[in-house]
């Protein structure tokens, strides 16, 4: 099969888990073949969830997944990127170990480019992994997910913990990896920002439900910041308004351009905004 | 070919880069045939989504003003310049009546703007 022919890299439709106290609630996702999606939501909004359903690494209640174009096999995870908060290596083994278990692990691996990203990341050769810190741990985790020739990684939270540069950097490096149209990254993140700058799509999850999923740039471009009295607010159309903030002088609100008058002044919105804004406005 | 992408200034970026290739072309600064850069090295090199360069692909398509050539890419497609020079001959007429207008309102003669008009050529 030629996987870069697959018009979708995932395919997520009505997945539901139901633990006590929080549903998945019939999450349908897709993500195209070649683009990247970011997933943004609070803590226990079912981020993890979703990831380890997509991965197989918890069952889910209904609902289905296909990667690549399959149901979730052993061998379809040679093609599969992860980097998850759990970084799976055992504590007593170095890059020289990791090295060695890996090649074994992955009939693609590609050790230099494993090479080449230990030392772009000054990972150090004989420390114990036990000692790495976080942001260490963090790294190796990526180098790892990029050097077996990965059609598709799926990232949980890949860059926490690490400091601005190296956050600058590593987007830079899943930049470039979708420079390959048959590349795709789903990834999920708390820094808005780094995926507002990465990402092609978007997608909000918050209490178990998907609140958006569409086009970063199409979020952008339609929703702005006004400013205005509760009673110009008032005379808008409901639908407009995707949440609000009463302050002591005036209320802000995010709203679609598409659906107020062409006369208001409005101001851009960052995808943070947008989240924080709608998910108050759930609540 | 050198595309600026200004974040802050609400035009949609697709818009921006639609409007910023058809001014390469129409001045003739790219030329009939010159290949462009894909849709996804664009995107990948300006940090931009690839949903979005390929709409502004396809409407630069859409237009006529470029071509595709499969597995090779795309290109500037011939441009029928008087055309395009009527097109810009006509909004120039249509800034003329405008300032004519405002001109007007200002209580100025066509001496003052042509001295107007003289001095902003100097500065450049």
């Amino acid at each position: 099969m030629n996987r870069s022919d697959l018009m979708n890299a995932l395919e997520i439709k009505d997945l539901t888990k139901e633990y006590k106290g929080f549903k998945l609630d019939n999450l349908s996702l897709t993500l195209p073949t070649g683009c990247i999606m970011g997933l943004i939501g609070e803590n226990g909004a079912g981020k993890s969830t979703t990831i380890n359903s997509i991965l197989g690494l918890k069952k889910y209640d209904h609902g289905t997944i296909k990667v690549l174009g399959q149901d979730m096999n052993a061998e379809l995870k040679q093609d599969i990127g992860v980097v998850l908060d759990e970084v799976g290596i055992p504590q007593a083994l170095n890059i020289k170990n990791v090295r060695s278990v890996m090649k074994n692990i992955y009939s693609n691996w590609d050790d230099k480019a494993f090479g080449d990203y230990v030392k772009k990341f000054s990972l150090p050769d004989n420390k114990k992994f036990s000692d790495f810190s976080k942001g260490m741990k963090m790294k190796l985790a990526i180098a790892i997910a990029l050097s077996h020739n990965a059609k598709l990684l799926i990232l949980d939270e890949p860059t926490s913990g690490l400091d601005p540069l190296v956050r600058d950097e590593i987007i830079d490096i899943l930049n470039d990896f979708t420079r390959d149209e048959g590349h795709s990254i789903l990834i999920s993140s708390h820094i808005v920002s780094d995926l507002e700058k990465l990402c092609d799509y978007i997608a909000f999850l918050h209490k178990g439900k998907l609140m958006l999923c569409e086009e970063k740039d199409v979020l952008l471009e339609r929703y702005r910041f006004i400013n205005a009295t509760e009673e110009q607010l008032s005379e808008l159309d409901p639908d407009a308004i995707k949440g609000k903030k009463t302050g002591k002088f005036s209320t802000e609100a995010i709203v679609d351009q598409e659906l107020i008058p062409a006369n208001f002044r409005t101001a851009p919105i960052t995808i943070e905004d947008l989240f924080v804004f709608m998910a108050k406005e759930e609540n | 070919m050198n595309i600026f992408i200004d974040n802050r200034s609400g035009a949609p970026i697709y818009d921006q880069i639609y409007n910023q290739i058809k001014d390469l072309i129409i001045s003739g600064e790219l030329r009939e045939n010159d290949p462009l850069p894909s849709i996804r090295s664009l995107a990948k090199d300006m940090r931009i989504s690839v949903v979005t360069t390929k709409r502004a692909y396809d409407e630069l398509e859409r237009e006529g003003l470029i071509y595709t050539l499969p597995a090779k890419g795309c290109f500037v497609a011939p441009q029928n310049t008087e055309i395009l020079r009527e097109q810009n001959l006509k909004k120039i007429e249509e800034h003329m009546v405008e300032i004519k207008k405002l001109a007007a309102s200002c209580k100025l003669t066509k001496e003052d703007i042509i001295v107007m008009f003289d001095i902003l050529d100097e500065q450049e």
